[in-house]
């Protein structure tokens, strides 16, 4: 079991550094998406502080919901799609990695450049740990939950906005506790209720997403 | 228990019947309380001390955003029985009261916004009961355009029953999330378990309001299955013979 897990780890990888670009591809939207901001409501500091939790963590659903539209498409063209659902291990575990995989080329490159943006639009140097918190437990539910969206939409030629009609009202109790506790972290008050129910929200979508992402790609595999 | 009912409920035909004989009385039953309810309520309830004759608009805002509410959970009730026991009808059930569900969303969302301006004095705010009507209004969409979007119905109906379930689960998430961000409407109307708060003169009509509200959903999400399974079962004798006797 932990050889297949990390036999599909490394392919994972393999075919990642294969094409840097694509890699790139959702970093690059989040800076842009975030860029427009200022440049759409102006320079003035203290707007941009009031609105940074909310932009930042916008973006980074969209940069998510974006790399999430091919995540199993190649691997639906060339077939492997139909091995793992054929395959003795469960497909529920082998799902997992590859969104957890996922995540950490696209969720927790997001996080690390997250204190970058943060500076940007003002936000104040102390908030910035919490806000890398927030979207480090954010995140890996954005990358499971559209996981699912991906895998209902796997072979239908137009997923993306498809995928983002499905998923994005499912989004919306990360953003709310995300930017909560950026905004309460800017006021000074306490951020554990908000990071203990998004620890919450990550271990319910890491134990009960993998299932349905399972279920959603027997389907469209037996298209 | 005997469960041969629930069998039966696999079969398009006795489907077919059986709401055929059920539908007229569903029809009776919700023109009699929604035209008693509404003239009840419209003209001899009381007016609302605050509010006047505003407060009225509840007879069809509040039996509409119950019924939108139940629809989705009743969507992946039918998802559950879709996937676990691949029953057809399931499907056409999931399939046809999705539109429904998602209209009454609106009409909740509509009026509530209509009664908003005299009593808010605005037509919309991001209160917390709103934003999840709203965001239940999404996800209705949502389930729509998958169902929409797959052509074999095999794939679809199972698609869309996963999509339900997993709705399902984040429903109360995103409730409570919701409610915590901002809270401005007043708390719910009826509870089963507390006596309301309103005088039996406004309430009674507005129970006999909500049940006729139930039997038009019911009436039209039974036309609606029959005519879905007419046009799926097209090819079959039973419907070429029920085609015939009318």
């Amino acid at each position: 079991m932990l050889q297949i897990i990390w036999l599909l780890f490394t392919r994972e990888w393999r075919l990642a550094w294969r094409r840097p670009g694509q890699l790139l591809n959702p970093l690059v939207f989040f800076a842009i998406v975030i860029s427009l901001f200022p440049l759409a409501v102006g320079p003035e500091p203290g707007m941009l502080r009031t609105m940074a939790p909310g932009v930042i963590w916008v973006a980074a659903l969209l940069a998510t919901l974006l790399s999430l539209d091919g995540l199993f498409r190649s691997d639906y063209e060339d077939g492997s799609l139909e091995q793992w659902v054929l395959s003795p291990h469960p497909l529920a575990l082998m799902v997992l990695v590859k969104v957890l995989h996922h995540w950490m080329v696209c969720g927790l490159a997001l996080v690390v450049l997250s204190p970058l943006f943060g500076l940007m639009l003002s936000l104040p140097a102390k908030v910035l740990p919490v806000l890398g918190m927030s979207l480090l437990l954010g995140t890996p539910v954005l990358s499971l939950l559209g996981a699912v969206g991906a895998a209902l939409t796997v072979g239908l030629k137009s997923g993306g906005v498809l995928l983002a009609l499905l998923i994005l009202p499912l989004y919306i109790p990360v953003l709310i506790l995300g930017t909560g506790a950026v905004e309460a972290a800017v006021q000074g008050m306490p951020v554990t209720g908000y990071a203990l129910w998004l620890g919450c929200l990550a271990v319910l979508s890491l134990s009960l997403a993998p299932v349905a992402i399972a279920a959603g790609l027997r389907i469209g595999v037996s298209e | 228990m005997n469960w041969s009912f629930f069998h039966k409920l696999g079969s398009p035909k006795w489907f077919y019947d059986i709401s055929g004989r059920w539908l007229p009385w569903f029809f009776v039953a919700s023109m009699l309380l929604l035209g008693v309810g509404s003239v009840w309520g419209l003209f001899f309830a009381p007016q609302d001390y605050q509010q006047g004759n505003s407060f009225r608009i509840i007879y069809i805002h509040v039996p509409a955003a119950f019924v939108a509410q139940s629809c989705y959970v009743m969507l992946a009730a039918a998802g559950i029985v879709t996937l676990v026991w691949r029953m057809k009808l399931a499907d056409v059930a999931l399939r046809c009261a999705a539109p429904i569900g998602a209209w009454m969303t609106f009409i909740a969302l509509v009026t509530g916004a209509i009664w908003g301006k005299p009593t808010w004095g605005t037509y919309w705010v991001w209160d917390a009961r709103l934003t999840s009507m709203l965001i239940l209004l999404f996800l209705y969409f949502g389930i729509i355009a998958l169902s929409q979007a797959i052509s074999n119905r095999d794939t679809s109906a199972k698609a869309t029953a996963v999509l339900a379930i997993v709705g399902l689960v984040n429903i109360p998430i995103i409730k409570y999330s919701v409610d915590w961000w901002n809270t401005l409407h007043q708390p719910a109307t009826f509870k089963i378990t507390e006596k309301p708060a309103m005088p039996v003169e406004m309430w009674l009509p507005l129970l006999l309001m909500v049940l006729g509200f139930y039997a038009l959903f019911t009436v039209s999400l039974l036309m609606r299955m029959r005519l879905e399974v007419l046009r799926r079962e097209h090819k079959t004798r039973w419907v070429r013979d029920a085609l015939e006797k009318t």
